[in-house]
């Protein structure tokens, strides 16, 4: 369970985040949205103790994130940021081992190198396992890093945006994926969307921000309503059932 | 990362190579041109490679953890000032005690405070910006402005004292492999050999901290504290680096960008002993040649600086990494 309880961020004097409380249980696919700009990153940076805590607190299995050690979060929390620079020339095999070192600590025996090939195969990466990242195209290297990320085998794994450059089959693979390890594995994964009606089709559970509050919590069918959702993104878009699934026509 | 892939059996027969090469130049270095008190001769040549040994270890290290750090491939630590404060340390003591009092300081006293002079320096500058998370280009900006500061008040204290003392100053000012600080090479040794240890006992963390800091963070290393015992070491190796030959800026540059070249990965395992190995083939071998084939005609810190800015200019016009 993720207890964010009274956080405020503040930067360069400006409030990114209000005095925002939500809690997330154990298990499932929890999907984040709303709007650029609307502090979505920044809580999950807060979250995952990329940035410090300001104000309020922030617990994952009662573990304070501003108080445990980093080695045992790096065991519980994963985390793929929005934007990721990745400053040595690496080989995707590399790149998704690096996954293992809160468990291996750099040493890689048999079985952490059995995970480290499961990642690779899961994410359809074997092929361009001992290719460097710097050659890979855009949507090969966001696989590669998702895959890094899955590999740290924790609990909770955050995404934020991992959809980006992913044509609709990874995509959809992407997703598929993370549903099943939501329900195979007991995972509880934290997915920032920005496509709305890929939360519609795979989260249990969406959370709405906007200007650095949260303005909704809750099912697809909740959040799916063109009311809501005109409040939280700021026009009107059409909301329609498909074979009892809502879809939104949000392109024109 | 360790051991994934057939790859670096290709880094460790090339880490092999380089190792029968050092050992090659080592060789060399100490037995050609033997001649007179063989006893005398050899004790003076080991002392020499000793020193020589520990320059290159000191500044393979340095150059590679600062990069690593401070996740650029184009600067080393002699950007962030410390050899120029070393300078300005020599012209201080000189100004104080004059030239013959500097020259009789007791050396390991001078070495000792030397090193604490540096590593607080650096601990000053650094810690302001750990506190919260280090930002590489502020404190590389920092580090330009404190270097020209003290270069420029080293000129203005040399211009204030006695032209005798002066010309003792300037044979510390310039890096120097001929002399032989025999007073320093135990202490220097057991400072490098610590920091060797260090950096290879963490060798994995240090490739953690290559990939980004936010990304060491997520995988669950403390990046400031592990940032600021880093440079702090760089700032212990650099200083016993400079006590030993004196200042040498682009040496560790040149040494890292071909190490890099020839075993072709970051890893530390095996980045770090190949960059060693290589600053030993330069110094030593370096060395061999010019006593016995050039005979002495130039200095090999002169020419290791002119390659180091080939290099520094080619990788800058290239504008990629080496
Ligand atoms: N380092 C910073 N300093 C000042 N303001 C910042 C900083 N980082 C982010 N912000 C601001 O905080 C707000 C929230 O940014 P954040 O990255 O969390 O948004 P987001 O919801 O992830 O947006 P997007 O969908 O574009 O990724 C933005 O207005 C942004 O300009
Ligand atoms: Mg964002």
């Amino acid at each position: 369970m993720i207890e964010i309880e009274r956080v405020s961020l503040q930067l360069q004097g400006a409030q990114i985040l209000h005095d925002i409380s939500l809690t997330l249980p154990k298990g499932g696919v929890t999907a984040l949205v709303g709007p650029n700009g609307a502090g979505k990153s920044s809580l999950l940076s807060l979250i995952a103790r990329l940035s410090p805590l300001q104000t309020g607190s922030i617990r994952i299995d009662g573990m304070p994130v501003d108080a445990t050690p980093g080695s045992v979060l790096a065991r519980r929390i994963a985390i793929l940021r929005q934007d990721n620079a990745v400053a040595s020339r690496l080989r995707v095999a590399e790149l998704v081992g690096f996954g293992r070192f809160p468990h291996s600590r750099g040493r890689l025996d048999a079985k952490e190198r059995a995970l480290v090939a499961e990642a690779i195969a899961r994410f359809d990466l074997t092929d361009l396992a001992d290719r460097y990242l710097d050659t890979l195209s855009g949507g090969q290297r966001q696989r590669a890093l998702v895959a890094m990320a899955y590999c740290q085998g924790t609990d909770y794994l955050m995404l934020d945006e991992p959809l980006n450059n992913l044509d609709m089959r990874y995509g959809r693979e992407l997703m598929g994926t993370l549903r099943r390890l939501a329900d195979g594995d007991g995972r509880s994964i934290l997915i920032v969307l920005h496509d709305i009606n890929h939360a519609a089709a795979y989260a249990d559970r969406i959370v709405a921000m906007r200007c650095g509050r949260v303005v909704a919590v809750g099912t697809a069918a909740e959040i799916i309503d063109a009311d809501l959702l005109e409040r939280v993104f700021g026009f009107r878009m059409r909301v329609e059932s498909i074979g009892g699934r809502r879809v939104v026509l949000h392109h024109r | 990362m360790a051991e994934a892939r057939p790859v670096p059996d290709r880094a460790a027969w090339r880490l092999a190579a380089l190792a029968a090469l050092a050992l090659l130049c080592v060789a060399a270095f100490m037995s050609i041109g033997l001649r007179g008190n063989l006893l005398f001769v050899l004790e003076l040549r080991a002392m020499r490679l000793a020193s020589l040994i520990e320059v290159a270890v000191a500044v393979a290290l340095a150059t590679v953890l600062f990069q690593t750090v401070t996740a650029n491939r184009i600067l080393t630590p002699s950007i962030m000032g410390l050899d120029s404060l070393y300078l300005l340390c020599q012209t201080v003591l000189v100004f104080v005690f004059g030239g013959f009092g500097f020259a009789n300081l007791d050396a390991r006293l001078k070495f000792g405070g030397e090193i604490a002079l540096m590593v607080g320096f650096s601990l000053a500058l650094f810690m302001p910006m750990l506190r919260s998370r280090i930002d590489v280009m502020l404190l590389l900006l920092t580090g330009v402005v404190l270097g020209l500061l003290f270069r420029s008040l080293s000129s203005l204290l040399a211009r204030m004292i006695d032209p005798n003392d002066f010309a003792l100053l300037q044979g510390a000012s310039f890096a120097d492999f001929n002399t032989v600080r025999a007073d320093l090479v135990a202490a220097g040794g057991v400072v490098i050999g610590v920091g060797a240890l260090l950096a290879w006992r963490y060798r994995h963390v240090l490739d953690v901290m290559g990939l980004a800091p936010d990304t060491a963070v997520g995988l669950g290393v403390s990046w400031s504290r592990a940032a600021a015992a880093a440079l702090l070491l760089v700032a212990s190796l650099v200083a016993v680096s400079t006590a030993l030959v004196g200042p040498i800026y682009l040496f560790g540059l040149l040494v890292v960008a071909i190490a890099e070249r020839i075993v072709d990965t970051r890893r530390h395992a095996v980045l770090l002993p190949a960059a060693i190995l290589v600053a030993v083939v330069t110094l030593v071998g370096g060395q061999t040649v010019f006593q016995h084939v050039v005979k002495g005609q130039s200095a090999l810190s002169v020419v290791i600086e002119f390659a180091g800015g080939l290099l520094f200019l080619l990788m800058l016009l290239n504008g990629r990494r080496p």
